[in-house]
């Protein structure tokens, strides 16, 4: 692939994935985990879960570290995997 | 190799391990709830899961054994199912959710490598994120960890005999996927909560409808990223990763 090629496909993720909020402002952007919670209580009204999670995030804050630090930690390996190997190529000549 | 390079090695998939172990990977939107399978149906699904587990880590060992030059890239096709799934986004459904990155790994690997990294994530997402759950991991294992993964080796395979580009093969592997993934939780979900009129079928059809169609840009985008990431793999790295495709060939052709 040609360095072109790199930024049109960067182009493509970054449109697909501002289009939906740009597009419809107003949705309320919820998990599809608890869309389908809802239609599995609409089906079935009775239906008691019958365990609930271990341990839940205190808040929404921490939440969203863990998130943030999960997508850091992830592309920080990455990023030093691919480091690695461009240098390798380099200094193979 | 000299022994340096050797503990440099070894220190990076150690700190990764760790990472991967302590850090849940949160997941708000596909994998089924804890409670919310019938426990019929989560051991049901435990048990279908239990044999790709153990020859998933069967084929991770024989990885390690004969080809320890690949540990580093397994940890990265790791590495990628990490950051991918931390990816919560927009969808045109109005709701969020986010890829599940098994693809690379499955192309790279094989299916079964991925059926434990999947099992990894979503373990520690469930204890520490409770997002998925315990009783339920066994159905989220096989949908992201199972099916996922065979679906993207099958089709990278199919696409690189019909004489696709490598590309447009890589990219059909993640999308299908990604696709097929939420199609088997739908189905999970379905299956246990038939409708009243309808059954099953209609189930299915409301389900897919919150799962697959919030899907489909989200797969698109995991699509593009795993081209990204598999080109700039492949660019630097042609020989050993040729050679990896046909070490996973063989391990499967078993």
């Amino acid at each position: 692939m040609k360095k072109w090629h790199y930024i049109l496909l960067i182009c493509i993720l970054a449109a697909l994935i501002t289009a939906p909020v740009l597009l419809m402002p107003d949705r309320d952007y919820e998990g599809a985990d608890n869309i389908a919670e809802e239609v599995i209580m609409a089906i079935n009204p009775l239906y008691d879960p019958w365990i609930e999670p271990v341990w839940e995030p205190p808040s929404k804050e921490i939440e969203s570290f863990l998130f943030a630090f999960q997508a850091a930690a992830g592309s920080a390996f990455i990023g030093f995997y691919l480091g690695k190997i461009t240098t390798r190529r380099k200094n193979r000549g | 190799m000299i022994p340096k390079c050797n503990v440099r090695k070894t220190f990076f998939l150690a700190g990764f391990i760790v990472i991967f172990w302590l850090l849940p990977k949160s997941a708000s939107a596909m994998h089924i709830m804890e409670g919310f399978l019938p426990w019929n149906w989560a051991l049901m699904w435990t048990l279908v899961t239990l044999p790709f587990l153990i020859w998933g880590f069967k084929s991770i060992s024989k990885i390690f054994n004969e080809k320890p030059e690949y540990k580093m890239l397994l940890a990265m096709a790791g590495a990628f199912v990490f950051v991918i799934s931390a990816l919560k986004m927009p969808s045109v459904t109005g709701s969020c959710s986010h890829p599940t990155g098994v693809a690379l790994g499955a192309v790279l690997f094989g299916p079964v490598a991925m059926t434990v990294i999947s099992s990894i994530v979503l373990l520690f997402q469930a204890l520490l994120l409770a997002h998925g759950g315990i009783t339920t991991l066994g159905a989220n294992i096989f949908s992201m960890g199972v099916a996922g993964p065979l679906l993207a080796f099958a089709v990278y395979k199919l696409g690189q005999k019909g004489g696709f580009p490598r590309w447009l093969s890589v990219f059909l592997a993640a999308f299908l996927a990604n696709m097929g993934t939420y199609l088997v939780t739908s189905l999970q979900l379905a299956l246990a909560f038939p409708m009243e009129t309808g059954g099953v079928a209609a189930s299915f059809v409301k389900f897919s409808s919150i799962f697959a169609i919030t899907q489909i840009p989200l797969a698109a985008s995991e699509g593009i990223l795993t081209i990204i990431v598999f080109n700039l793999l492949f660019n630097y790295n042609r020989q050993e990763l040729q050679g990896l495709l046909h070490f996973s060939e063989e391990v499967h052709s078993q």
